[in-house]
């Protein structure tokens, strides 16, 4: 299997200088990177939905700005330690798209898109009015960075490490959602919701598990986020950070898993290097957006694989093993 | 009819706006049974099988497999009680495998379907089951291929396959041959012949040949009634049916 080990050292050797290589970068670079895993965690989540379930959101940022959210008030406003703003983040992800899921889920296609759209402006509406709460448009500053037990992550190569373990955590979660039978389900779904239904499927419960998984590790996202820029704010949750969540999965590959996390890296660093030289940055995601539906439709994951798989006439797999996608 | 009929319709209609597709249609299978439901095109078959299978809601009368009444159930537990069916036009998941396309079917009535941190690959009883149907209607060495690039032959025998993976015990097969060359539908009637014959089948066929070698009982619907239910001999030479289906000289 010749695609498959390939595969797998590319991903290690791309691990290997995740690892290896942030005690050399300067403080920027670094910035970046860790910047680009909290992303892709996020991208790898929305995967879940777009990619494996076909099911497009445009408001996805509803439950990574919630879970931020909740962090910086636990911080704030209660000293609350790593893991009570880790459960209380990711419940409050789950909470949220638990009760979304109940009117989104029952849409199709553009629906879908304009609901999930809609409920996550309800959310920006009420982060951006709820001034006692949230502090509105000013945000609420000076979240701290965390401590575990006698570790502090305060330092920038610290905190690295730590989004750099959650970041693999959460791959290697989602890898083995995707590979599970209920992320094979998802797929049938995506191919065709009415032979799943006809077939014995319960179409409806997959779709609200797969929009409840995707919105917790979303969640984990922005439990992150929140520690690492110290600040939170309606921009958090505003369509923009949806939108361009969206764009870093067509970019990379929707369904590959791998694909959305390396969408996002290319748009953190490319949204940070071209923001020296210009303030249309939206000009420019726009082009690469159209760009990569003009010439990449499967993203540039999507594109090589479609490459490789070429190469070989038919995929051959040797008995008792499956493995196509991520 | 002392046992449970596998499939009871009672009064079934099913309007569209202005159209009645399907009118007040009685319709009784005995399990072990095989019957064809023939009728030229927009006689209301598939929507027909539409409402038996749970993919439209009756306007108005009752549903009931096994005895038990399904009007109101929704398509995934009508297919936990028993029902399968295959689709006139090829209803695959055309960019994953001849395996995977199994692997689905196979998983749909099971618990491991909501399995998630484990791979599928540890689950070899779901491969197992998969290899097994395909063997038994011979696509065996077809596993890895992409079903879109199978050949049209190869994709109707994937549908019956896909029917058979939850053990139904009623099977609707919607135009099985549609499209088959003379070669491959006597194939696909060989491959039916062979199904066990504990499963009652009820099937839309154009084909008289194929319809009257795999069945003997027959009904057949016109603009939506039925005009004719009874022994295949009987309908043959029903002349409504004559005129109507069979056609003029």
């Amino acid at each position: 299997m010749m695609g498959g080990r390939r595969r797998i050292l590319a991903l290690l050797a791309v691990g290997g200088l995740l690892v290896v290589l942030p005690p050399f970068l300067s403080a920027y670079p670094l910035t970046l990177l860790t910047q680009g895993l909290i992303f892709a965690v996020f991208a790898m989540s929305l995967d879940l939905l777009l990619g494996y379930t076909g099911l497009a959101s445009l408001g996805h940022a509803a439950y990574f700005g919630v879970a931020a959210y909740v962090v910086a008030l636990m911080t704030t406003l209660h000293q609350a330690g790593f893991w009570t703003c880790l459960v209380l983040a990711l419940l409050a992800a789950i909470v949220l798209s638990a009760t979304f899921g109940l009117v989104a889920i029952r849409a199709v296609g553009v629906y879908f898109l304009m609901i999930t759209l809609a409920l996550a402006m309800v959310v920006w509406g009420l982060a951006f009015r709820w001034v006692s709460l949230t502090q509105g448009d000013t945000g609420i500053s000076g979240v701290p960075r965390p401590t575990l037990g006698p570790w502090s992550f305060a330092h920038q190569t610290a905190f690295y490490y730590l989004t750099l373990v959650t970041f693999l955590v959460a791959f290697g979660l989602l890898l083995l959602i995707v590979r599970s039978p209920f992320g094979m389900s998802l797929r049938g779904i995506r191919e065709s919701e009415g032979r799943m239904r006809c077939l014995g499927y319960n179409v409806w419960l997959h779709k609200y598990l797969a929009f409840i998984l995707a919105a917790t590790f979303a969640g984990l996202a922005g439990f992150l986020w929140a520690y690492y820029n110290g600040f939170v704010s309606p921009v958090e949750v505003q369509l923009i950070t949806s939108v361009e969540t969206l764009l870093m999965v067509a970019l990379g590959g929707p369904g590959t898993l791998v694909g959305p996390a390396l969408g996002a890296g290319i748009i953190v660093f490319l949204k940070n290097f071209v923001s020296v030289y210009t303030k249309r940055w939206l000009l420019i995601l726009g082009g690469v957006y159209i760009g990569v539906i003009l010439f990449a439709p499967q993203g540039l994951i999507g594109a090589l694989r479609e490459r490789q798989s070429q190469d070989r006439k038919s995929s051959r797999y040797p008995a008792g093993i499956k493995g196509d996608t991520a | 009819m002392t046992a449970v009929p596998a499939l009871s319709l009672t009064d079934l209609s099913k309007t569209f706006g202005g159209l009645k597709a399907v009118k007040g249609v009685a319709l009784c299978v005995a399990p072990g049974e095989r019957r064809a439901l023939i009728g030229p095109n927009g006689a209301g078959k598939t929507t027909l099988f539409n409402l038996i299978s749970g993919e439209l809601v009756p306007s108005e009368g009752r549903i009931s497999l096994f005895g038990r009444d399904v009007t109101s159930l929704p398509s995934h537990r009508r297919a936990a009680l028993g029902l399968a069916r295959t689709f006139q036009i090829t209803n695959l998941f055309s960019s994953l495998t001849v395996l995977e396309n199994l692997l689905m079917a196979v998983q749909a009535l099971e618990r491991t379907k909501l399995m998630l941190l484990r791979p599928v690959s540890s689950y070899p009883h779901l491969f197992a089951r998969a290899r097994a149907i395909l063997e038994s209607v011979g696509l065996a060495g077809k596993e890895g291929d992409v079903v879109k690039n199978l050949s049209h032959g190869e994709q109707r025998q994937m549908e019956i396959a896909m029917a058979l993976a939850g053990r139904p015990r009623l099977l609707l097969l919607d135009e099985p041959t549609a499209g088959l060359s003379l070669a491959e539908s006597r194939l696909m009637t060989a491959l039916l012949q062979k199904l066990d014959s504990g499963i009652t089948l009820l099937i839309i066929e154009h084909d008289m040949d194929v319809a009257f070698a795999l069945t003997d009982r027959v009904t057949a619907l016109h603009n939506g009634s039925v005009i004719a239910d009874g022994h295949r001999d009987e309908v043959k030479s029903n002349p409504l049916v004559r005129e109507i289906y069979l056609g003029s000289a």
